[in-house]
């Protein structure tokens, strides 16, 4: 679909403050969010469209937790021209801490440019400003660019607005469940169909390094499950390999060349390398326990894994090639579904104990064990693209509604992804380009 | 296809009892005998299926992380075994289904679940079934057949279910 084509960077200039006075640090456990004023967008030709990007980008950094958006009742100065200096005492007097001021300018040719400026209203001064050319029914996304923007400008950190949730839709009892894959924008919206529900359900979802294909379980009822491939511009879905047996748990490596799966055979499960064109099954582990769930760190170094080879699953890793398996949690009860970071310096997990389960981290030294989430039911954590937020679905208490979550890495923030159905299995998109 | 025919009897006969009920002295209701509704003849196969479900054991269990097969599983499978090797049943063929209560992860208990598929499949060939007669597949925790989530519910879903899927002279 070639999605970077649609959003272009425009060069959109005024003096820029060489260095921001206003901060956010994202790292500490509990932060007092800041207080941004973000008026509606002005727009001479289409105050409505002016008014949904504003609204997308209050509810994209309301969600992050690091900002919160002023009541726009309490608005003393309205704006009329971004590109005038604004009343920064009339921004101060009412709370805020920053002033995001954009404008929303028709192209006359199906497009529109959207311009922002952050402003320190404290420090007095711009701390930046951003401008996007989009066909018009794109500017969602461009909303969401100017939310990254923001993010970026206030934290030092790549955002994750911009960017989508695949995940597996859940309707019918569930004695008799209908699992689809279903995409969507990270904030919910533009949920989409892609496949599964006839005569076969989806489970496991995740995305290539370049967001245009999706790996998952296709899961029929009178053959064992098979990894599967789609291929998000052109829809077509086909089964990765023929083998007996069953291929599950996969996940592209970083560079998009392999997947790691996980294949059982006669009641034993390894991890391998799978190769998407040749349909090669590369076997890593051979060890008569369960070894699943396999994930690459971002340098292309270590696999995690998790493995009951011990007695009980717990989270191991290894080095690309199999060698130096290695166990990294002692903790009691069970991990699994372990995933690295994007960072590389995280590997996120679910574990249960005693009737409840958690989602967590841990160093991949096997050191700083850190639970973020707990519930009845909590599992499959997926990393945002910059890997401060962690997703998964979680059922609150027995036979209750499967939702997605997300909780920010600080183990602040925990709220829900609506969606129009029940919902598991997330899987977040890298940052779209 | 047998429930269907009994719904359907079932409903016809309520209707006729509630217009019954709705009716006045001065209307007369005239008793239609219901048409006589004939029962399809089973297959073979549904036959078998049957047999086992009723009289041989069609479903083994197993407890929380095991895929160890109870003295209870293997009497069961010893039965299903019998069972197969009957002259008559020599050309059956089946499928053992492994499921998992929903205590784990939707990727590990992939992998349980074949392992319990897989355990029964091996006992079965111990006792003499031809391993091309059998075939497995794991659902995971993906279908359970108690919805609940007591411990009750959980006993139930950990289990290994034989399903009779043809014939091998179909499969020619």
């Amino acid at each position: 679909m070639l999605r970077h084509a649609l959003l272009a960077l425009v060069a959109f200039m005024l003096p820029v403050a060489a260095s921001a006075q206003v901060e956010i640090d994202i790292t500490r456990g509990r932060t007092d969010p800041m207080p941004i004023a973000i008026p509606d967008y002005l727009s001479s030709t289409d105050a409505d469209l002016g008014e949904s990007v504003a609204e997308v980008i209050r509810n994209d950094l309301t969600n992050s937790g690091l900002l919160a958006p002023i009541s726009e009742d309490a608005f003393i100065e309205e704006l009329v021209n971004i590109n005038v200096t604004p009343r920064f005492a009339d921004w101060r007097v009412i709370g805020a801490r920053v002033l995001l001021a954009g404008e929303v300018m028709d192209l006359g040719d199906g497009r529109v440019q959207i311009n922002t400026r952050l402003w320190d209203v404290v420090g007095n001064q711009q701390v930046g400003s951003v401008a996007y050319k989009t066909p018009r029914e794109n500017w969602r996304r461009a909303a969401h660019k100017v939310s990254d923007f923001v993010y970026s400008q206030l934290t030092g950190e790549d955002g994750y607005f911009d960017s989508r949730i695949v995940y597996v839709s859940e309707t019918g009892p569930k004695t008799d469940r209908t699992k689809r894959l279903t995409i969507m924008d990270q904030d919910g919206y533009n949920p989409q169909t892609l496949t599964g529900g006839l005569n076969y359900d989806v489970l496991t979802p995740r995305f290539s390094p370049n967001e245009q294909q999706i790996t998952y379980l296709a899961f029929f009822e009178d053959r064992p499950a098979k990894v599967y491939l789609f291929d998000i511009e052109t829809g077509v879905q086909r089964e990765v390999g023929e083998f007996p047996g069953m291929t599950f748990a996969p996940r592209f490596t970083p560079n998009g060349d392999k997947l790691l799966v996980s294949f059982a055979l006669n009641g034993n499960s390894d991890v391998a390398y799978l190769d998407p064109i040749s349909g090669k099954l590369d076997r890593l582990t051979s060890n008569p326990a369960i070894d699943v769930s396999p994930s690459m760190s971002p340098d292309g170094r270590y696999i995690t894994f998790a493995s009951d080879r011990g007695g009980s699953q717990q989270v191991y890793v290894m080095n690309a090639d199999g060698s130096q398996q290695r166990r990294i949690t002692f903790g009691e009860g069970t991990y699994g579904t372990p995933v690295w970071s994007p960072r590389g310096d995280l590997i996120a997990f679910t574990r249960q104990h005693k009737g409840r389960f958690y989602i967590g981290v841990v160093a991949p030294d096997g050191s700083g064990e850190r639970l973020l989430a707990e519930s009845y039911l909590v599992e499959g954590p997926t990393w945002s693209p910059n890997g401060r937020v962690l997703a998964f679905h979680r059922e609150e208490y027995p036979g209750g509604p499967v939702r997605l979550f997300a909780v920010d890495l600080t183990g602040q923030n925990l709220r829900r992804i609506p969606t129009p159905t029940e919902a598991s299995d997330p899987a977040w998109s890298p940052r779209l380009d | 296809m047998k429930f269907n025919v009994l719904g359907t009897t079932g409903i016809l006969a309520s209707v006729a009892l509630l217009a019954a009920c709705a009716t006045t002295e001065e209307e007369v209701i005239e008793v239609v005998e219901e048409p006589v509704i004939e029962e399809p003849a089973m297959s073979k196969l549904e036959m078998a299926q049957m047999e086992l479900e009723e009289n041989v054991g069609h479903r083994v269990f197993f407890g929380y992380d095991q895929y160890n097969l109870t003295p209870e599983a293997q009497a069961t499978l010893r039965r299903q075994a019998a069972f197969l090797m009957m002259p008559e049943n020599a050309d059956l063929r089946i499928r053992i289904e492994g499921n998992c209560d929903e205590r784990g992860t939707r990727e590990y208990n992939l992998a349980l679940g074949e392992r319990r598929a897989e355990a029964a499949k091996a006992f079965l060939v111990g006792l003499g079934v031809e391993p091309t007669r059998i075939s497995t597949v794991s659902y995971g925790k993906e279908r359970p057949i108690d919805p609940r989530s007591t411990p009750e519910a959980w006993a139930k879903n950990r289990n290994a279910t034989t399903r009779i899927v043809g014939d091998t002279e179909a499969m020619i």
